[in-house]
């Protein structure tokens, strides 16, 4: 079943058009992944199909999608550098988008906020300020708090910058097993090509312009994936 | 000790001081973690700015200050929101652009009426005995708006100031919560502009915060230690100010700077122990 998509997308900064002419469909339960080079529009994208953006021309439409069921990993802001907040305030902030419009937050959204700690192992974290933490800590802090906001997609912009090679696998396989289990669709931003393939069931590739979109076994055999592929 | 403040509470004025004073302590510490930590900082300092100048309006024209005063700095806060959002003038040229014309209309439409004189150095520095019965209702009614509506909307709030981004994202309307932030600070600006004083009412808003800072390292912590030493600050603030016949403004702010000195050195000591 669809879930969202996108019909002759373009976004851009002013006159500076970074992405053009997009269309594409997301099934319920995808998981796709964007890749690109730096400055290819890979996040303009990402913040277009949240709305964050407003789009130039084109249309995006979701279909059964609400805005409070959008899970977000964005990348770190200059705020949160000095920002006083312990780790459970900014889990449980991801529960937001759950409550009504008074706010509070119930028994049962701590507990979510609670399991996601549990999941990415920052449990023990729980009241430590968040700016004091480690740069690797505090991604887990915002996957945890994306993770609150999930109900049927997941927008995740470069998930894993900035943390060791083990830690990021092990991202990666919870990401996954949220993916398969719950089937949560998952729209990634991510540099690695090679986890982007190995994890991934459809590929967008762009430059700009979308230069391929299908599934990762189509993408490996392309031309372009396989020149990707090879890190040229 | 107790003696002395009975013996200020004995006076009418000092009452209604105190009262008003104490609530606009209270929110303008609340809202101010907010504030600061959103860069809005001076934000508070642009609308008193134009309260000011409001309020010398009103006083020419003989209307009610509060009455004209208020919704003048609400609509002045969406102004500052929208520029800083949107436009080509950043956000601190913005606010600087919008608070000096206002003190420039309010300087001249004061000296082309009724010239410079003690009024104008009431509203610029504060006195406490501006306050009247109604305008300690009207203090007091707004105040608690004020607190009810930070305490119900405490967790958009924080959600929104820690992350804008995530907040819009996962379908929190961000502009409402912004504006609402904005509209709580002009209401807490002009009720205590006129007792701290236009040039000074900023400081209630940005101290507590930064002093709590120093030492607290989450959202709720620094939230409630702001809105206690604020009201600190202000009971310490007024009585020097009677003890020793200083302005009430001023003499709050320079005990704020010294909770604020305290603070950062209990701050330095703990991160370096």
């Amino acid at each position: 079943m669809m879930l969202l998509s996108c019909e002759k997308v373009v976004l851009g900064y002013g006159s500076n058009i970074a992405v053009e002419d997009l269309s594409m469909k997301l099934e319920y339960g995808d998981y796709l992944c964007i890749v690109g080079e730096n400055g290819s529009g890979k996040s303009t994208l990402i913040k277009g199909l949240l709305g964050l953006k407003s789009l130039i021309k084109g249309k995006i439409t979701m279909n059964g999608l609400k805005q409070t069921e959008i899970g977000y990993l964005p990348q770190k802001t200059d705020v949160q550098k000095d920002f006083p907040a312990s780790v459970f305030e900014v889990v449980l902030s991801g529960c937001l988008n759950s409550t009504g419009l008074f706010s509070f937050y119930s028994k049962k959204q701590k507990c979510i906020a609670m399991e996601n700690m549990e999941l990415f192992g920052i449990k023990q974290l729980k009241k430590r300020s968040f700016k004091e933490l480690s740069g690797g800590q505090q991604q887990r802090v915002l996957l945890a708090r994306a993770f609150c906001a999930t109900k049927k997609l997941l927008l995740l912009d470069e998930p894993c910058t900035g943390l060791d090679p083990m830690v990021a696998k092990e991202l990666y396989k919870i990401i996954k097993t949220i993916n398969i289990d719950k089937g949560i669709a998952v729209i990634m931003v991510s540099h690695d090509i090679k986890t982007a393939v190995s994890n991934a069931d459809k590929i967008l590739h762009i430059q700009k312009k979308p230069l391929f979109l299908g599934t990762t076994r189509e993408y490996c055999q392309s031309l372009i994936g396989k020149r990707f592929l090879r890190g040229v | 000790m107790l003696n002395f403040f009975i013996e200020i509470l004995s006076y009418p004025f000092m009452v209604r001081a105190i009262v008003v004073g104490i609530f606009v302590s209270l929110c303008a510490a609340l809202l101010g973690v907010s504030l600061v930590l959103k860069r809005y900082s001076m934000i508070g300092d642009g609308l008193s700015h134009v309260g000011f100048s409001a309020l010398a309006i009103a006083i020419v024209m003989n209307w009610t200050p509060l009455a004209v005063s208020i919704p003048v700095v609400v609509l002045a806060a969406f102004l500052l929101l929208r520029l800083s959002a949107n436009s080509k003038i950043r956000g601190d040229a913005a606010i600087a652009l919008i608070s000096t014309t206002a003190l420039a209309v309010g300087v001249m439409v004061i000296s082309v009426t009724t010239g410079m004189n003690t009024d104008v150095c009431n509203y610029m520095f504060g006195s406490i005995l501006a306050m009247s019965q109604s305008d300690v209702n009207l203090s007091v009614v707004l105040s608690v708006v004020v607190l009810i509506m930070f305490i119900v909307f405490y967790n958009k709030i924080f959600t929104v100031t820690f992350d804008e981004n995530f907040a819009r994202a996962t379908g929190t309307n961000v502009d409402i919560y912004n504006m609402l932030l904005a509209i709580l600070t002009a209401i807490t600006i002009v009720i205590g502009m006129r007792m701290m004083g236009a040039l000074l009412i900023s400081s209630l808003i940005i101290f507590p915060a930064l002093s709590s800072m120093r030492v607290f390292k989450c959202f709720k912590s620094v939230v409630i230690n702001s809105a206690i030493i604020s009201i600190i600050c202000f009971i310490i603030g007024i009585a020097v100010s009677y003890l020793y016949a200083t302005p009430t403004g001023a003499s709050v702010v320079i005990v704020n700077l010294i909770f604020f000195v305290l603070y950062s050195v209990i701050g330095f000591v703990r991160e370096n122990t």
